[in-house]
């Protein structure tokens, strides 16, 4: 009887890149979904355009740069960061818009700096970032929740709406938009009004306004499935939520009539999917455990500064950008001792023995 | 160590480009070059500076005494950049009012003093006087193709204020290529700049790979990107 030889390797690692990133891919889903039940087709929209220019965008400067094309591409980074990006956008946004930020995420954030594995920075937010300070007209106009707004769009208008950047006939942007939850509580509070007056509006639930809480919810359940597969670790989606919600917490109690709940501030806007999905970025983010709880706690942190003294509403872009230029100076001040031996001790094979 | 006239030429406006190889004088270039007019106006104040400085420094040196060789250039370029602001207030007092502080700064521009130390004091007035001018004009160069590159993304137009620099006539100068509010506003910024920057270095070094035959003998890119990675178990 012939035993069938096989060569090595034996063991095949439970995650290959392009594995996990389907698994990001597919927790990304009922967040994406709950987004499009509450604020329309845009979101979808946005999303295949987002992940066809980033694709495009990719394939193109890995030919530039005369490296294999479909095995880069199989690594499935572009969709993700296509998808995120689509995510962090307005729903209506013109599609020239998009069509910038991805050539920035892809072309200058990533591939600039030498392709995945090389990025400093994470790219989607690059794209964001980038997009947010130079367009910031069109980075304002969140369409009101369907449930609140009299007239919504159809898939055509929608489609209309993003590819030429001007809504349908007998309609206009002050009818269909209304400010964001942060937006409102930002405005409310630099005109003086007491965080009470602002969260007992019937638009509010629990902690947000209603559709930002489900909206969170979702992305929370695609982030503990992540959890769960081991795609990420806890110490990041956990440090960013408690650096958020300790300070918010403090400042909250010393006088909750001009500081916002903490719950109010991990419900609002992107901390849930930024904490779950864009904080945990592999490649720009703190890698050892300790760092990536500084690291978290770090975003954490900037969210609620710069929401709260900040020019921006939110700051879950802004945040992950600063503590990814810090990432590598806490890997190297958070090494884990090596075993068997002092934490200061050489590390093995550098010839001292 | 004695280069030709022609040498002179190509290194001031390309291969010892001060803006493009030199990285000197950033903080001028970098901060004025938000549109085209500014980046001619202080293009002109800098190669001005440049010339004359080079001239007089080169007419004193074997004058001045070699310990106290920089304090009586930075006397000379700081009387003629006092001149120069004083000019520009005169006739050009729009543009000399946008350009604010950075004509005074055209004292710390360390392409000035880097000429007058590295060229001027050793060379005849004739030749300073060329290196002055060509160095000068790479300096505008670069500032004009960055303030057209940051005016044209950033606000959709070219040459946009031209009546401060050229008079009345300049009105009728600016073009509009696109509506300003889709402005890229991003190339506006100082994260902008350096971007902008970065390309056109980028551009000098592919256009320079492009036309030498063969790989040029100095290996000027060392592998910087050491991925340590501490999971190697």
């Amino acid at each position: 009887m012939r035993f069938r030889t096989e060569s090595s390797p034996h063991m095949i690692p439970a995650h290959s890149v392009g594995g996990v990133m389907q698994q990001v891919l597919m927790a990304l889903v009922p967040g994406t979904l709950a987004m499009a039940w509450f604020f329309g087709w845009g979101v979808l929209v946005n999303v295949v355009l987002a992940v066809l220019f980033a694709v495009a965008f990719e394939a193109a400067i890995v030919a530039a740069r005369k490296r294999p094309v479909m095995p880069t591409l199989g690594d499935n980074s572009a969709i993700v960061t296509g998808w995120l990006f689509a995510l962090a956008i307005p729903p209506l946004t013109p599609v020239w818009v998009t069509l910038i930020g991805i050539a920035f995420a892809i072309i200058v954030a990533k591939h600039l700096y030498g392709g995945l594995g090389y990025n400093p920075f994470n790219p989607a937010m690059v794209g964001y970032v980038v997009v947010l300070v130079s367009f910031p007209r069109e980075m304002a106009l969140w369409p009101a929740p369907d449930t609140l707004s009299e007239m919504s769009l159809g898939l055509g208008q929608t489609l209309q709406t993003v590819l030429t950047g001007s809504l349908p006939a007998a309609m206009d942007w002050d009818a269909i938009t209304r400010a964001t939850p942060l937006d409102a509580m930002r405005e409310g509070l630099g005109a003086g009004r007491t965080v009470n007056e602002l969260t007992t509006s019937p638009l509010f639930g629990t902690f947000s306004e209603t559709s930002w809480e489900w909206i969170g919810n979702f992305f929370l359940l695609g982030g503990l499935y992540l959890l769960f597969r081991r795609i990420i670790h806890w110490h990041i989606p956990v440090a960013v939520i408690l650096g958020v919600a300790i300070p918010a917490g403090f400042f909250w109690m010393l006088d909750p009539d001009s500081f916002a709940s903490p719950a109010f501030h991990v419900f609002s806007g992107a901390v849930i999917i930024g904490a779950f999905f864009i904080a945990t970025d592999p490649v720009s983010a703190s890698t050892t455990p300790l760092g990536r709880i500084l690291y978290g706690a770090g975003i954490g942190l900037l969210i609620f500064v710069i929401r709260t003294w900040g020019g921006y509403p939110d700051a879950v872009a802004f945040a992950v950008l600063l503590m990814n230029m810090v990432a590598p100076t806490l890997d190297h001040l958070t090494r884990p001792r090596i075993f068997g031996r002092e934490r200061r001790g050489p590390p093995p094979g550098d010839g001292h023995g | 160590m004695n280069p030709t006239l022609t040498d002179i030429i190509r290194d001031g406006l390309w291969h010892n480009n001060p803006g493009l190889v030199q990285l000197l004088g950033l903080c001028p270039l970098l901060a004025i070059s938000g549109t085209m007019v500014n980046a001619i106006g202080l293009g002109i104040a800098t190669t001005l500076t440049l010339l004359l400085s080079n001239v007089l420094v080169s007419l004193i040196r074997d004058h001045a005494r070699p310990e106290i060789r920089i304090p009586v250039y930075v006397l000379i370029i700081a009387s003629i950049v006092t001149a120069i602001e004083l000019a520009m207030n005169a006739w050009f007092h729009g543009l000399y009012l946008i350009l604010g502080i950075f004509i005074p700064l055209i004292v710390t521009n360390c392409a000035i003093i880097g000429r007058a130390e590295a060229f001027a004091s050793r060379n005849s007035v004739p030749r300073a006087a060329l290196d002055g001018l060509m160095m000068g004009l790479g300096f505008t160069g670069v500032l004009i193709a960055l303030g057209a590159l940051r005016e044209v993304l950033g606000q959709g137009t070219l040459m946009a204020n031209a009546h401060l620099l050229f008079g009345d006539w300049g009105h009728g100068m600016t073009l509009q290529l696109y509506p300003s509010e889709h402005g890229f506003l991003l190339a506006l910024l100082p994260p902008g700049a350096f971007m902008a920057m970065g390309l056109l270095i980028a551009a000098k070094n592919w256009i320079d790979s492009q036309f030498e035959a063969e790989p040029s003998p100095t290996g000027d890119e060392t592998a910087t990107a050491t991925e340590a990675s501490p999971d190697n178990a």
